[in-house]
């Protein structure tokens, strides 16, 4: 069944590794959805959350493909396991009329996002919310402003501690 | 603690303690220091080639022949980019190399400098592994890495990029023994379970087949092999790349199964209730329609590489292992099974449509192969791509005594010759036939002078037929004989809607003959089926290396033939 899938990826923290695993992605016609990567606690170790959409075999041929790459340490299959995912995004509305203000504040109180900088007709949101949530704060965004700009980090993903206050991957999709 | 040396110094070092003593090498400026390196070691042979190609499928051929690692040095840009073929043929067919390209000044990377490509990048998806140099007191561990991971597992190229300054820095100057690399541990056991479990499938079959490919030639498990195939009772068919795993003329061995695979294999593998594969990839040229691919089969597959497994062909019982280990633990179990009835079913196949050539009239590929067979008792065949090379696969017969050379996986055209260079430099004692067409002889026959200069003395048979042959015989068949680009003859005055030879067709070029002998080796032009043997036995004689022309029938077939994406089951017989 053709679904999104979220990986977790230990990779060698080295020039070219995420030029080499993005390249496996494109050379071989899995479909990328979205790609982090950051250092770890080891800083010779750097760990990527990656999402693809494909279907049960060519998931499984993605996971050994990877696992196949000598620079890559571990891959974790987060779809099914309990884990916290977070997106960063970044909305700038602008040509703001003062009511628009006034609603963009409210909308950034229902949605728990910061207002993190305002101009004479800009407001800039800070968001750190599921993929799922961000998608639809900006679908309301688009519902009722003209002009907006849009910067989405990608998601990033840690395996839960305790399992109840995780979700799984299945409840962040889109 | 070794002294601190240049990095030059700790790359020669690496290849004495890898026990390399033959490097295939080809100059250019950022590899002059570890060149003059060389020059002080007679331990070392270096092989000059004509072109970097030449020198990657030479470097093949030999890692093929001896088992040993082949490795390479060729300078930056033109030189890395040259050798880009053969990683992503070594990589295809598994053959262990290590590959160092020198590289800009690690300042210079990045600036579009004199010579300088981004070669790990380009290589990466065609090796096993790709990697710059970065930092001198890394260069010991990194060249431990490349031969572990070239030869481990299931082999491939690996590619070292190796910056000028870092071959004159002074570092460290220990080589490691060993390496433990963390994202890198190659299989090295058997799943006993899994492995039971796919034996007793194979045991409670009434109609098992095994079908095997170059995994077993790579693992050298070929005499286990025979044994199992021996106590089981079971036929047998190969892949290309399987074939001579065991004798070909073994009763139980069937033929190739694949596009251009014997009648009865194809038949075995649709008709199998059970098919055992080991060290295979399925690939699209033995699976034809996957749909229809051994419809009747439960599948059992033994491969060493994770990611072999349930890719093309969804298979019943996958089991992750060395086909050595494997075949050892299967040994332990096996027992004779009933399978008379179906050997003779096979046979029956087999009779009704043998693998056999028109003998009515002039000299046909199988004469010429089969004389090949008879003339040497042992020695390497070796194959370039094209029609040649399937009738080869077909008509080559094999024991322990002869090992079969060809590019399977990538169908590198210009592979043959350079290769079976390698392969005499790696065995001098052996003989070296290579079996090459008129068109991928010239796309290396540069390398006539690093055979001469290297005492090679191969024997190189063309079979001529003035055309690009393969493509041909689908245009022949498939594209109304609309022979568009694959006529060698073809000038710009011949007319453009040619479908075939005519009385006044242009002559050949060259005359390979005459190009044989403007190097110095012996050119031999055989145009009649009298005139096999005294050619063979003459070349046998030579002390240089030999070029037959073989004259053969301009648009004469491979068949059984199965037409790309349809069944193998439904072949194009005549």
């Amino acid at each position: 069944m053709m679904k999104n899938r979220w990986i977790a990826l230990y990779v060698e923290n080295q020039v070219g590794v995420l030029a080499k695993v993005s390249g496996l992605f494109s050379g071989k016609s899995y479909n990328l959805q979205s790609l982090t990567v950051g250092t770890t606690e080891d800083e010779t170790v750097s760990r990527m959350t990656i999402c693809v959409t494909s279907d049960d075999v060519t998931f499984e041929q993605i996971k050994k493909q990877l696992n196949r790459m000598v620079e890559v340490i571990k891959v974790i299959d987060l779809t099914d396991m309990p884990i916290h995912m977070k997106e960063i995004l970044f909305a700038k509305v602008k040509n703001c009329s003062v009511e628009d203000k006034a609603e963009l504040f409210q909308i950034a109180q229902v949605f728990h996002v910061e207002v993190s900088d305002i101009g004479k007709d800009s407001v800039l949101l800070e968001c750190k919310m599921t993929e799922r949530r961000n998608n639809e704060l900006i679908d309301l965004l688009r519902s009722k402003f003209k002009q907006i700009e849009i910067v989405r980090g990608g998601a990033v993903a840690i395996e839960s501690i305790s399992t109840s206050c995780a979700g799984r991957a299945e409840y962040f999709r889109k | 603690m070794a002294m601190d040396m240049t990095g030059r110094k700790l790359f020669v070092k690496a290849l004495l303690e890898e026990g390399v003593d033959t490097v295939f090498g080809y100059p250019g400026g950022m590899v002059t220091d570890i060149l003059d390196e060389l020059y002080k070691h007679e331990e070392i042979d270096l092989v000059l080639p004509r072109h970097e190609q030449g020198l990657v499928h030479e470097a093949e051929g030999y890692a093929r022949a001896t088992g040993k690692t082949g490795v390479c040095i060729v300078t930056s840009g033109p030189g890395a980019t040259n050798i880009i073929t053969g990683l992503a043929d070594a990589h295809y067919d598994s053959i262990p190399l290590v590959c160092i390209t020198g590289q800009v000044p690690l300042n210079l990377i990045g600036n579009d400098a004199f010579q300088e490509v981004d070669i790990v990048g380009m290589a990466s998806s065609i090796t096993k592994y790709s990697v710059t140099v970065r930092d001198r007191k890394d260069l010991g561990k990194i060249l431990k890495m490349a031969f572990y991971i070239a030869r481990s597992g299931k082999p491939g190229p690996v590619l070292v990029d190796l910056p000028k300054d870092i071959q004159t820095a002074v570092g460290p100057g220990d080589y490691p023994e060993s390496v433990s690399i963390r994202g890198y541990k190659p299989n090295e056991s058997v799943h006993i379970g899994q492995l039971k479990k796919g034996y007793k499938l194979l045991k409670s079959a009434q109609r098992p087949l095994f079908l095997i490919g170059g995994g077993v030639n790579i693992a050298k498990a070929n005499e286990k092999l025979l044994k199992l195939v021996e106590k089981t009772k079971i036929p047998m068919v190969t892949t290309v790349m399987g074939k001579g795993a065991i004798p070909t003329d073994h009763p139980y061995y069937i033929g190739n199964s694949g596009m251009h695979g014997r009648y009865a294999a194809n038949i075995a593998v649709g008709q199998c209730d059970v098919l055992f594969s080991i060290g295979t990839r399925f690939n699209d040229r033995i699976t034809g329609d996957l749909n229809e691919f051994a419809p009747k089969a439960q599948i059992v597959h033994v491969d060493i590489d994770t990611a072999s497994i349930s890719r093309n062909v969804v298979v019943d019982v996958p089991i992750v292992a060395d086909a050595n280990l494997a075949l050892e633990k299967l040994l332990e179990w096996a027992e004779p099974q009933n399978t008379q009835e179906w050997l003779e079913q096979i046979q029956e196949w087999d009779k009704e449509n043998p693998l056999e050539m028109r003998r009515d009239k002039g000299m046909t590929p199988q004469m010429i192969l089969e004389q090949i067979n008879q003339q040497f008792e042992e020695g390497i065949i070796v194959t370039d791509v094209g029609q040649h090379q399937m009738w080869a696969s077909q008509y080559i017969e094999l024991n322990e005594k002869k090992q079969f050379i060809t590019s399977g996986g990538l169908g590198t055209m210009g592979f043959g010759f350079p290769a079976a260079i390698g392969a005499k430099i790696g065995c001098p004692e052996k003989p070296v036939v290579c079996i090459s067409g008129d068109g991928g002889m010239q796309m290396n026959i540069q390398e006539l002078a690093t055979a001469m200069a290297q005492g090679a003395n191969v024997i190189v048979c063309i079979f001529n037929n003035y055309y690009l042959g393969m493509v041909r015989q689908m245009q022949q068949l498939f594209y109304g004989k609309r022979y568009e680009a694959t006529c060698l003859r073809s000038r710009k005055s011949c007319p453009k809607d040619c479908k075939g030879p005519s009385g006044n067709c242009p002559p050949y070029e060259p005359d390979f003959v005459k190009l044989a002998e403007s190097y110095g080796a012996c050119g031999i032009r055989v145009a009649k089926e009298s005139e096999i043997v005294p050619a063979l036995e003459q070349a046998k004689q030579c002390s240089t290396p030999v070029l037959i022309e073989f004259m053969i029938a301009t648009e004469e077939i491979v068949l059984p033939m199965v037409k790309g994406g349809n069944p193998m089951t439904e072949m194009i017989l005549k």
